[in-house]
Protein backbone atom coordinates (compact mmCIF):
# COMPACT_ATOMS: atom_id res chain seq x y z
CA UNK A 1 0.00 0.00 0.00
CA UNK A 2 1.45 3.47 -0.93
CA UNK A 3 2.22 5.25 2.31
CA UNK A 4 0.15 9.19 2.23
CA UNK A 5 1.51 10.30 5.50
CA UNK A 6 4.43 10.23 7.29
CA UNK A 7 5.20 11.00 10.68
CA UNK A 8 8.74 10.37 12.14
CA UNK A 9 9.95 11.51 15.54
CA UNK A 10 7.73 14.10 15.93
CA UNK A 11 7.88 15.75 19.02
CA UNK A 12 6.12 19.47 19.87
CA UNK A 13 5.75 21.50 22.81
CA UNK A 14 3.58 24.42 22.79
CA UNK A 15 5.09 28.06 23.57
CA UNK A 16 4.06 28.06 26.87
CA UNK A 17 6.11 24.79 27.94
CA UNK A 18 3.49 22.50 27.52
CA UNK A 19 4.69 19.07 26.20
CA UNK A 20 2.19 18.20 23.94
CA UNK A 21 3.25 15.23 21.75
CA UNK A 22 6.44 13.04 21.96
CA UNK A 23 8.15 11.00 19.39
CA UNK A 24 5.40 10.19 17.68
CA UNK A 25 5.77 7.54 14.53
CA UNK A 26 2.47 7.19 12.55
CA UNK A 27 1.97 6.18 9.06
CA UNK A 28 -0.90 6.46 6.62
CA UNK A 29 -1.93 4.75 4.11
CA UNK A 30 -4.13 5.25 1.31
CA UNK A 31 -7.61 4.51 0.91
CA UNK A 32 -7.55 3.63 4.77
CA UNK A 33 -9.52 5.18 7.30
CA UNK A 34 -7.67 5.35 10.75
CA UNK A 35 -9.32 6.70 14.05
CA UNK A 36 -7.51 8.20 16.69
CA UNK A 37 -8.45 7.74 19.64
CA UNK A 38 -7.23 9.40 23.41
CA UNK A 39 -8.67 10.69 26.37
CA UNK A 40 -8.49 14.86 26.82
CA UNK A 41 -5.85 16.67 26.49
CA UNK A 42 -3.60 13.70 24.72
CA UNK A 43 -2.60 15.49 21.77
CA UNK A 44 -5.00 14.27 19.10
CA UNK A 45 -5.79 17.63 17.73
CA UNK A 46 -2.29 19.23 18.20
CA UNK A 47 -1.13 16.03 15.90
CA UNK A 48 -3.80 16.97 13.68
CA UNK A 49 -2.40 20.45 13.56
CA UNK A 50 0.60 19.13 11.81
CA UNK A 51 -0.46 16.70 9.78
CA UNK A 52 -1.35 19.75 7.19
CA UNK A 53 1.50 22.66 8.12
CA UNK A 54 0.18 24.79 10.37
CA UNK A 55 1.70 23.36 13.38
CA UNK A 56 5.30 22.66 11.95
CA UNK A 57 8.42 20.63 13.59
CA UNK A 58 11.11 20.73 10.91
CA UNK A 59 10.91 17.85 8.62
CA UNK A 60 9.11 15.64 10.59
CA UNK A 61 5.56 15.19 8.63
CA UNK A 62 6.11 13.82 4.96
CA UNK A 63 2.95 13.84 2.47
CA UNK A 64 3.62 11.59 -0.48
CA UNK A 65 7.11 11.26 0.22
CA UNK A 66 7.90 15.44 0.77
CA UNK A 67 8.79 16.78 3.64
CA UNK A 68 6.37 19.41 4.18
CA UNK A 69 7.75 23.15 4.51
CA UNK A 70 7.58 26.52 3.70
CA UNK A 71 7.65 25.84 -0.08
CA UNK A 72 4.81 23.30 -0.09
CA UNK A 73 2.63 24.97 2.22
CA UNK A 74 0.09 25.44 -0.09
CA UNK A 75 -0.27 22.26 -1.90
CA UNK A 76 -0.06 20.25 1.49
CA UNK A 77 -3.03 22.21 2.69
CA UNK A 78 -5.18 21.24 -0.85
CA UNK A 79 -4.31 17.69 -0.52
CA UNK A 80 -5.14 17.32 3.32
CA UNK A 81 -8.34 18.53 3.99
CA UNK A 82 -8.79 19.51 7.78
CA UNK A 83 -12.28 19.89 9.91
CA UNK A 84 -11.87 21.36 12.71
CA UNK A 85 -13.98 20.13 16.05
CA UNK A 86 -16.12 23.37 16.69
CA UNK A 87 -17.86 24.68 13.45
CA UNK A 88 -18.38 27.97 14.32
CA UNK A 89 -14.56 28.37 14.03
CA UNK A 90 -14.49 26.78 10.70
CA UNK A 91 -17.52 28.58 9.39
CA UNK A 92 -16.47 32.28 9.23
CA UNK A 93 -18.12 33.88 6.24
CA UNK A 94 -21.29 35.82 5.81
CA UNK A 95 -22.92 32.70 3.40
CA UNK A 96 -23.02 29.06 2.97
CA UNK A 97 -21.64 29.78 -0.58
CA UNK A 98 -18.83 32.15 0.60
CA UNK A 99 -17.17 29.75 2.86
CA UNK A 100 -17.64 26.16 0.58
CA UNK A 101 -15.69 28.28 -1.88
CA UNK A 102 -12.88 29.48 0.20
CA UNK A 103 -10.65 27.04 -0.26
CA UNK A 104 -11.13 26.41 -3.87
CA UNK A 105 -10.90 30.28 -4.30
CA UNK A 106 -7.55 29.80 -2.64
CA UNK A 107 -6.64 27.42 -4.86
CA UNK A 108 -6.46 29.65 -7.94
CA UNK A 109 -9.61 27.86 -9.50
CA UNK A 110 -11.84 29.90 -11.84
CA UNK A 111 -14.73 31.05 -11.09
CA UNK A 112 -17.01 28.32 -12.86
CA UNK A 113 -14.73 25.70 -11.41
CA UNK A 114 -15.53 27.01 -7.83
CA UNK A 115 -19.45 27.14 -8.57
CA UNK A 116 -18.93 23.50 -9.50
CA UNK A 117 -16.98 22.31 -6.27
CA UNK A 118 -19.58 24.22 -4.64
CA UNK A 119 -22.37 22.43 -5.62
CA UNK A 120 -20.51 19.22 -5.52
CA UNK A 121 -18.93 19.52 -1.94
CA UNK A 122 -22.67 20.68 -0.82
CA UNK A 123 -24.19 17.65 -2.83
CA UNK A 124 -22.12 14.94 -1.46
CA UNK A 125 -23.42 16.27 2.68
CA UNK A 126 -26.40 16.31 1.68
CA UNK A 127 -26.66 20.19 1.65
CA UNK A 128 -27.83 21.18 -2.01
CA UNK A 129 -29.61 25.02 -2.08
CA UNK A 130 -28.18 25.88 1.24
CA UNK A 131 -25.63 28.23 -0.37
CA UNK A 132 -27.69 31.46 0.17
CA UNK A 133 -28.20 30.68 4.25
CA UNK A 134 -26.01 32.18 6.81
CA UNK A 135 -24.15 30.37 9.44
CA UNK A 136 -26.12 31.39 12.10
CA UNK A 137 -29.60 30.37 11.30
CA UNK A 138 -28.06 27.06 10.54
CA UNK A 139 -28.50 23.88 13.56
CA UNK A 140 -25.74 22.30 14.78
CA UNK A 141 -26.07 19.21 12.53
CA UNK A 142 -26.18 21.81 9.75
CA UNK A 143 -23.25 23.34 10.18
CA UNK A 144 -21.50 20.30 10.71
CA UNK A 145 -22.04 19.03 7.43
CA UNK A 146 -21.29 22.58 6.03
CA UNK A 147 -17.90 22.31 8.21
CA UNK A 148 -17.41 18.92 5.87
CA UNK A 149 -18.22 20.41 2.39
CA UNK A 150 -16.15 23.61 2.66
CA UNK A 151 -12.81 20.93 3.16
CA UNK A 152 -14.64 18.19 0.35
CA UNK A 153 -14.71 21.58 -1.77
CA UNK A 154 -11.38 21.73 -2.19
CA UNK A 155 -11.14 17.54 -2.91
CA UNK A 156 -8.53 16.61 -0.88
CA UNK A 157 -6.81 13.27 -1.19
CA UNK A 158 -6.67 12.89 2.90
CA UNK A 159 -9.76 14.12 5.30
CA UNK A 160 -8.70 14.61 8.46
CA UNK A 161 -11.35 15.12 10.97
CA UNK A 162 -11.42 16.52 14.27
CA UNK A 163 -14.10 14.82 16.95
CA UNK A 164 -17.02 14.93 14.14
CA UNK A 165 -19.65 13.52 16.65
CA UNK A 166 -18.99 15.43 19.52
CA UNK A 167 -22.43 17.48 20.97
CA UNK A 168 -24.63 16.05 18.08
CA UNK A 169 -27.63 14.22 19.27
CA UNK A 170 -27.88 10.37 18.15
CA UNK A 171 -29.89 10.94 15.08
CA UNK A 172 -27.37 13.63 14.17
CA UNK A 173 -24.68 11.39 15.49
CA UNK A 174 -25.39 8.25 13.04
CA UNK A 175 -26.84 10.63 9.50
CA UNK A 176 -23.46 12.22 10.34
CA UNK A 177 -21.35 9.04 10.22
CA UNK A 178 -23.81 8.15 6.88
CA UNK A 179 -22.29 10.88 5.44
CA UNK A 180 -18.73 9.91 6.42
CA UNK A 181 -19.51 6.58 5.09
CA UNK A 182 -20.20 7.42 1.64
CA UNK A 183 -17.10 9.58 1.39
CA UNK A 184 -14.41 7.68 -0.42
CA UNK A 185 -10.93 7.93 0.12
CA UNK A 186 -8.36 8.24 3.02
CA UNK A 187 -9.83 9.19 6.06
CA UNK A 188 -8.69 9.93 9.92
CA UNK A 189 -10.90 11.15 12.75
CA UNK A 190 -10.49 12.02 16.01
CA UNK A 191 -12.99 11.05 18.42
CA UNK A 192 -13.94 9.70 21.97
CA UNK A 193 -17.05 7.79 20.57
CA UNK A 194 -16.22 3.54 19.86
CA UNK A 195 -19.68 3.41 18.07
CA UNK A 196 -18.05 5.86 15.43
CA UNK A 197 -14.74 3.94 15.66
CA UNK A 198 -16.52 0.45 15.06
CA UNK A 199 -18.65 1.89 12.09
CA UNK A 200 -16.14 4.05 10.40
CA UNK A 201 -12.81 2.46 11.24
CA UNK A 202 -10.45 -0.29 10.34
CA UNK A 203 -7.52 0.92 12.19
CA UNK A 204 -7.41 2.62 15.26
CA UNK A 205 -4.38 4.85 16.81
CA UNK A 206 -4.31 5.62 20.39
CA UNK A 207 -2.62 8.34 21.81
CA UNK A 208 -2.04 9.31 25.26
CA UNK A 209 -0.48 12.06 26.93
CA UNK A 210 1.64 12.75 23.48
CA UNK A 211 2.57 9.12 22.84
CA UNK A 212 0.88 6.59 21.10
CA UNK A 213 -0.01 3.45 23.02
CA UNK A 214 -1.34 1.46 20.38
CA UNK A 215 -1.59 0.93 16.99
CA UNK A 216 -3.84 -1.71 15.67
CA UNK A 217 -6.76 -3.49 14.09
CA UNK A 218 -10.18 -1.95 15.43
CA UNK A 219 -11.62 -5.23 16.23
CA UNK A 220 -8.52 -6.62 17.98
CA UNK A 221 -8.27 -2.66 19.75
CA UNK A 222 -11.79 -2.31 21.08
CA UNK A 223 -12.32 -5.82 22.41
CA UNK A 224 -8.74 -4.64 24.49
CA UNK A 225 -10.85 -3.66 27.89
CA UNK A 226 -8.06 -3.61 29.87
CA UNK A 227 -5.80 -1.36 27.35
CA UNK A 228 -8.96 0.79 26.26
CA UNK A 229 -9.47 1.55 30.63
CA UNK A 230 -6.30 2.22 30.89
CA UNK A 231 -6.26 5.07 28.37
CA UNK A 232 -9.31 6.65 30.20
CA UNK A 233 -11.41 5.67 26.92
CA UNK A 234 -13.82 2.87 28.91
CA UNK A 235 -14.97 2.68 32.35
CA UNK A 236 -12.26 1.04 34.47
CA UNK A 237 -12.57 -2.53 36.78
CA UNK A 238 -13.47 -0.68 39.95
CA UNK A 239 -16.34 1.11 38.72
CA UNK A 240 -17.25 -1.64 36.79
CA UNK A 241 -17.72 -3.46 39.85
CA UNK A 242 -19.35 -0.98 41.57
CA UNK A 243 -22.41 -0.61 38.56
CA UNK A 244 -22.89 -4.28 38.95
CA UNK A 245 -23.15 -4.58 42.33
CA UNK A 246 -25.29 -1.56 42.64
CA UNK B 1 -30.12 30.95 19.67
CA UNK B 2 -31.68 32.78 16.72
CA UNK B 3 -30.92 36.56 16.06
CA UNK B 4 -32.15 38.73 13.32
CA UNK B 5 -31.45 42.17 14.71
CA UNK B 6 -28.72 43.43 12.10
CA UNK B 7 -30.63 42.69 8.23
CA UNK B 8 -34.32 41.66 9.28
CA UNK B 9 -36.35 41.58 6.14
CA UNK B 10 -33.75 41.56 4.22
CA UNK B 11 -34.29 37.85 2.87
CA UNK B 12 -37.90 38.97 1.53
CA UNK B 13 -38.87 39.94 -1.96
CA UNK B 14 -39.41 43.31 -3.92
CA UNK B 15 -38.41 45.83 -6.57
CA UNK B 16 -35.86 47.09 -4.34
CA UNK B 17 -34.58 43.55 -3.05
CA UNK B 18 -33.82 42.61 -5.99
CA UNK B 19 -31.14 46.02 -7.33
CA UNK B 20 -27.78 45.28 -7.49
CA UNK B 21 -26.21 45.99 -3.72
CA UNK B 22 -23.87 48.90 -5.44
CA UNK B 23 -26.72 50.93 -7.06
CA UNK B 24 -27.97 50.75 -3.71
CA UNK B 25 -25.33 51.85 -1.85
CA UNK B 26 -24.33 54.50 -3.72
CA UNK B 27 -27.75 55.23 -3.96
CA UNK B 28 -28.03 56.02 -0.04
CA UNK B 29 -24.61 57.97 -0.37
CA UNK B 30 -26.24 60.25 -2.66
CA UNK B 31 -29.18 60.75 -0.74
CA UNK B 32 -27.40 61.40 2.48
CA UNK B 33 -25.59 63.80 0.78
CA UNK B 34 -27.94 65.36 -1.06
CA UNK B 35 -29.68 65.84 2.42
CA UNK B 36 -26.69 67.43 4.10
CA UNK B 37 -26.06 69.84 1.41
CA UNK B 38 -29.52 71.47 1.22
CA UNK B 39 -29.73 74.54 2.95
CA UNK B 40 -30.60 74.59 6.41
CA UNK B 41 -34.25 77.03 5.68
CA UNK B 42 -35.56 75.22 2.67
CA UNK B 43 -38.34 72.92 4.51
CA UNK B 44 -40.15 72.05 1.56
CA UNK B 45 -36.85 70.26 -0.05
CA UNK B 46 -36.42 67.92 3.30
CA UNK B 47 -40.50 67.28 3.23
CA UNK B 48 -39.88 65.30 -0.18
CA UNK B 49 -37.10 64.05 1.07
CA UNK B 50 -39.37 62.38 2.82
CA UNK B 51 -42.00 61.87 0.62
CA UNK B 52 -39.08 60.17 -1.71
CA UNK B 53 -38.36 57.89 1.43
CA UNK B 54 -41.71 56.94 2.05
CA UNK B 55 -42.12 55.77 -1.59
CA UNK B 56 -39.62 54.03 -0.90
CA UNK B 57 -40.49 52.12 1.53
CA UNK B 58 -43.39 51.03 0.03
CA UNK B 59 -41.66 50.02 -2.62
CA UNK B 60 -39.69 47.62 -0.08
CA UNK B 61 -42.55 45.89 1.25
CA UNK B 62 -41.07 46.52 4.67
CA UNK B 63 -43.26 47.17 7.24
CA UNK B 64 -42.82 51.35 7.86
CA UNK B 65 -43.10 50.52 11.36
CA UNK B 66 -40.64 49.04 12.05
CA UNK B 67 -38.06 51.25 10.05
CA UNK B 68 -39.42 54.34 11.92
CA UNK B 69 -38.61 52.01 14.64
CA UNK B 70 -35.06 51.59 13.72
CA UNK B 71 -34.72 55.37 12.63
CA UNK B 72 -35.70 56.44 16.35
CA UNK B 73 -32.87 54.69 17.70
CA UNK B 74 -30.46 57.67 16.71
CA UNK B 75 -32.57 60.40 17.97
CA UNK B 76 -30.87 60.27 21.19
CA UNK B 77 -27.18 60.52 20.09
CA UNK B 78 -28.61 63.87 17.75
CA UNK B 79 -30.10 64.79 20.70
CA UNK B 80 -27.22 64.84 22.86
CA UNK B 81 -24.43 66.49 20.37
CA UNK B 82 -27.08 69.10 19.57
CA UNK B 83 -29.12 70.59 22.20
CA UNK B 84 -26.55 73.05 23.25
CA UNK B 85 -26.70 74.69 20.11
CA UNK B 86 -29.67 76.94 20.40
CA UNK B 87 -28.17 78.59 23.73
CA UNK B 88 -24.74 79.22 22.15
CA UNK B 89 -25.35 80.42 18.38
CA UNK B 90 -25.83 84.10 18.33
CA UNK B 91 -28.28 85.95 16.53
CA UNK B 92 -32.04 86.75 17.07
CA UNK B 93 -33.54 85.71 20.62
CA UNK B 94 -35.93 83.69 20.75
CA UNK B 95 -36.70 83.43 24.51
CA UNK B 96 -34.35 84.14 27.11
CA UNK B 97 -34.56 82.69 30.85
CA UNK B 98 -33.36 83.32 34.13
CA UNK B 99 -31.96 80.67 36.03
CA UNK B 100 -30.32 81.31 39.24
CA UNK B 101 -27.67 83.69 38.71
CA UNK B 102 -27.33 82.78 34.97
CA UNK B 103 -29.12 84.28 32.00
CA UNK B 104 -29.44 82.22 29.23
CA UNK B 105 -30.94 82.77 25.56
CA UNK B 106 -31.65 80.84 23.22
CA UNK B 107 -31.42 82.12 19.73
CA UNK B 108 -33.59 81.84 16.37
CA UNK B 109 -30.96 80.81 14.15
CA UNK B 110 -29.86 78.34 17.23
CA UNK B 111 -32.85 76.83 17.24
CA UNK B 112 -33.48 76.59 13.30
CA UNK B 113 -29.98 74.99 12.97
CA UNK B 114 -30.71 72.34 15.77
CA UNK B 115 -34.14 71.07 14.05
CA UNK B 116 -32.55 70.94 11.14
CA UNK B 117 -29.54 68.28 12.12
CA UNK B 118 -32.32 66.75 13.75
CA UNK B 119 -33.78 66.23 10.19
CA UNK B 120 -31.19 65.97 8.13
CA UNK B 121 -29.80 62.73 10.80
CA UNK B 122 -33.25 61.05 10.84
CA UNK B 123 -33.32 61.27 7.08
CA UNK B 124 -30.04 59.81 6.42
CA UNK B 125 -31.10 57.05 9.39
CA UNK B 126 -34.33 56.22 7.41
CA UNK B 127 -32.24 55.34 4.27
CA UNK B 128 -29.55 53.17 5.57
CA UNK B 129 -32.63 51.19 7.37
CA UNK B 130 -34.02 50.69 3.58
CA UNK B 131 -31.09 49.93 2.81
CA UNK B 132 -30.21 47.47 5.99
CA UNK B 133 -33.66 45.87 5.29
CA UNK B 134 -33.67 45.72 1.35
CA UNK B 135 -30.09 44.10 1.29
CA UNK B 136 -28.51 41.06 2.89
CA UNK B 137 -25.58 41.82 4.91
CA UNK B 138 -23.39 39.60 2.47
CA UNK B 139 -24.26 41.26 -0.44
CA UNK B 140 -23.76 44.74 0.93
CA UNK B 141 -20.32 43.63 1.63
CA UNK B 142 -19.76 42.08 -2.03
CA UNK B 143 -21.01 45.38 -2.97
CA UNK B 144 -18.78 47.46 -0.75
CA UNK B 145 -15.90 45.33 -2.02
CA UNK B 146 -16.89 45.95 -5.86
CA UNK B 147 -17.03 49.72 -5.09
CA UNK B 148 -12.93 48.98 -4.13
CA UNK B 149 -14.05 49.78 -0.49
CA UNK B 150 -10.68 48.47 1.05
CA UNK B 151 -10.26 44.65 1.77
CA UNK B 152 -9.72 44.74 5.30
CA UNK B 153 -12.44 46.80 6.02
CA UNK B 154 -14.73 44.87 4.76
CA UNK B 155 -12.99 41.45 5.90
CA UNK B 156 -13.62 42.93 9.34
CA UNK B 157 -17.25 44.14 8.65
CA UNK B 158 -17.72 40.51 7.76
CA UNK B 159 -16.03 38.68 10.43
CA UNK B 160 -18.01 40.87 12.96
CA UNK B 161 -21.60 40.20 11.35
CA UNK B 162 -20.58 36.48 11.54
CA UNK B 163 -19.54 36.32 15.85
CA UNK B 164 -21.45 39.06 16.76
CA UNK B 165 -24.60 36.93 17.21
CA UNK B 166 -22.05 33.70 18.77
CA UNK B 167 -20.36 36.56 20.90
CA UNK B 168 -24.23 37.53 21.89
CA UNK B 169 -24.73 34.06 23.05
CA UNK B 170 -21.78 33.53 24.89
CA UNK B 171 -22.09 36.74 27.33
CA UNK B 172 -25.90 35.06 27.56
CA UNK B 173 -24.63 32.14 28.13
CA UNK B 174 -21.94 33.72 31.13
CA UNK B 175 -24.83 35.57 32.27
CA UNK B 176 -26.88 32.64 33.39
CA UNK B 177 -24.16 30.80 34.76
CA UNK B 178 -23.48 34.03 37.01
CA UNK B 179 -27.47 34.55 37.85
CA UNK B 180 -28.13 30.74 38.79
CA UNK B 181 -25.14 30.96 41.21
CA UNK B 182 -27.47 34.03 42.63
CA UNK B 183 -25.45 36.76 41.56
CA UNK B 184 -25.82 39.47 44.20
CA UNK B 185 -24.45 40.92 46.72
CA UNK B 186 -22.41 44.15 47.70
CA UNK B 187 -22.36 46.29 44.20
CA UNK B 188 -18.46 46.18 44.88
CA UNK B 189 -18.57 42.22 44.37
CA UNK B 190 -20.85 42.58 41.54
CA UNK B 191 -18.43 44.99 39.53
CA UNK B 192 -15.93 42.90 40.04
CA UNK B 193 -18.05 39.47 38.85
CA UNK B 194 -18.59 41.94 35.51
CA UNK B 195 -15.06 42.65 35.08
CA UNK B 196 -13.97 39.23 35.43
CA UNK B 197 -16.83 38.22 32.55
CA UNK B 198 -15.45 40.89 30.27
CA UNK B 199 -11.76 39.56 30.86
CA UNK B 200 -13.13 35.83 30.42
CA UNK B 201 -15.20 37.37 27.02
CA UNK B 202 -11.97 39.06 25.92
CA UNK B 203 -9.60 35.72 26.81
CA UNK B 204 -12.52 33.37 25.08
CA UNK B 205 -12.86 35.83 22.02
CA UNK B 206 -8.87 35.84 21.31
CA UNK B 207 -8.83 32.46 21.19
CA UNK B 208 -11.20 31.89 19.17
CA UNK B 209 -9.53 34.33 16.91
CA UNK B 210 -6.65 31.99 16.84
CA UNK B 211 -8.58 29.06 15.91
CA UNK B 212 -10.90 30.69 13.34
CA UNK B 213 -7.38 31.81 11.78
CA UNK B 214 -6.23 28.37 11.85
CA UNK B 215 -9.27 26.89 10.07
CA UNK B 216 -8.35 29.92 7.01
CA UNK B 217 -4.96 28.55 6.98
CA UNK B 218 -6.02 25.41 6.18
CA UNK B 219 -8.14 26.23 3.35
CA UNK B 220 -4.63 27.94 1.70
CA UNK B 221 -5.69 31.65 3.58
CA UNK B 222 -2.56 33.87 2.58
CA UNK B 223 -3.80 36.80 3.99
CA UNK B 224 -5.14 37.81 0.49
CA UNK B 225 -8.94 37.69 0.11
CA UNK B 226 -10.46 37.24 -3.24
CA UNK B 227 -13.77 36.50 -4.36
CA UNK B 228 -16.00 35.72 -7.23
CA UNK B 229 -17.78 38.24 -9.72
CA UNK B 230 -21.51 37.33 -8.97
CA UNK B 231 -22.76 40.92 -9.18
CA UNK B 232 -24.61 41.90 -12.05
CA UNK B 233 -25.72 45.89 -13.04
CA UNK B 234 -28.50 45.38 -14.83
CA UNK B 235 -31.15 47.63 -16.61
CA UNK B 236 -33.14 47.83 -13.47
CA UNK B 237 -29.82 49.42 -11.39
CA UNK B 238 -29.56 52.10 -14.21
CA UNK B 239 -33.26 52.60 -13.97
CA UNK B 240 -33.37 53.01 -10.46
CA UNK B 241 -30.27 55.11 -10.32
CA UNK B 242 -31.18 57.64 -12.92
CA UNK B 243 -34.76 57.74 -11.37
CA UNK B 244 -33.05 58.81 -7.84
CA UNK B 245 -30.26 61.22 -9.03
CA UNK B 246 -32.93 62.99 -11.16
CA UNK B 247 -35.40 63.03 -8.25
CA UNK B 248 -32.70 64.59 -6.05
CA UNK B 249 -31.75 66.84 -8.45
CA UNK B 250 -35.28 68.07 -8.85
CA UNK B 251 -36.23 68.60 -4.94
CA UNK B 252 -32.62 70.86 -4.82
CA UNK B 253 -33.81 72.72 -8.12
CA UNK B 254 -37.39 73.22 -6.76
CA UNK B 255 -35.67 74.26 -3.73
CA UNK B 256 -33.87 77.46 -6.20
CA UNK B 257 -37.38 78.33 -7.68
CA UNK B 258 -38.84 78.19 -4.38
N1 LIG C 1 -2.63 26.70 21.98
C1 LIG C 1 -2.13 25.98 23.01
N2 LIG C 1 -1.20 26.52 23.83
C2 LIG C 1 -0.69 25.82 24.85
N3 LIG C 1 -1.01 24.56 25.16
C3 LIG C 1 -1.93 23.95 24.38
C4 LIG C 1 -2.55 24.63 23.28
N4 LIG C 1 -3.43 23.79 22.69
C5 LIG C 1 -3.37 22.64 23.40
N5 LIG C 1 -2.47 22.72 24.42
C6 LIG C 1 -2.11 21.67 25.38
O1 LIG C 1 -1.54 20.59 24.67
C7 LIG C 1 -2.01 19.36 25.14
C8 LIG C 1 -2.68 18.60 24.03
O2 LIG C 1 -3.83 19.29 23.62
P1 LIG C 1 -4.77 18.82 22.42
O3 LIG C 1 -3.92 18.47 21.28
O4 LIG C 1 -5.78 19.89 22.22
O5 LIG C 1 -5.46 17.52 23.03
P2 LIG C 1 -6.72 16.69 22.54
O6 LIG C 1 -7.15 17.24 21.24
O7 LIG C 1 -6.25 15.29 22.48
O8 LIG C 1 -7.78 16.84 23.59
C9 LIG C 1 -2.95 19.68 26.29
O9 LIG C 1 -2.22 19.54 27.49
C10 LIG C 1 -3.34 21.10 26.06
O10 LIG C 1 -3.57 21.76 27.28
MG1 LIG D 1 -8.98 18.13 20.65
Amino acid sequence: MEELITVKNLSFSYPDGQQALIDVNLAIYRGESLALIGPNGAGKSTLLLHLNGILRSNGAVSLLGSPIDESNLKWARSRVGLVFQNPDDQLFSPTVFDDVAFGPINMGLSDGQVRQAVTRALGLVGMSGYEKRSPHHLSFGEKKRIALATVLSMSPEILVIDEPTSNLDPRGKWSFIGVLERMAGTKIIVTHDLELVGALCRRVVILDQGRVVADGGTGDILADKRLLAAHGLAPDGASLKLKRRG
Amino acid sequence: MKHSFLDQYSDRDSPLHRLDPRSKLVATLAFIIAVVLTPVDSWPAYGMYLVLLAVLIVLSRVPPLYILRRSLVIVPFVLLVAVLIPFFKGGEVAGSYNIGMWHISVSQSGLQIFWNILARAWLSIISLSILAATTRFASLLEGLERLRFPRVLVMLLSFMYRYIFILTDEVMRMKQARDSRSFGGKWRWQIKTVGNMVGTLFLRSYERGERVYAAMVARGFDGHSRTLERLRFGRRDALFAAGLSLALVAINLFNLLY
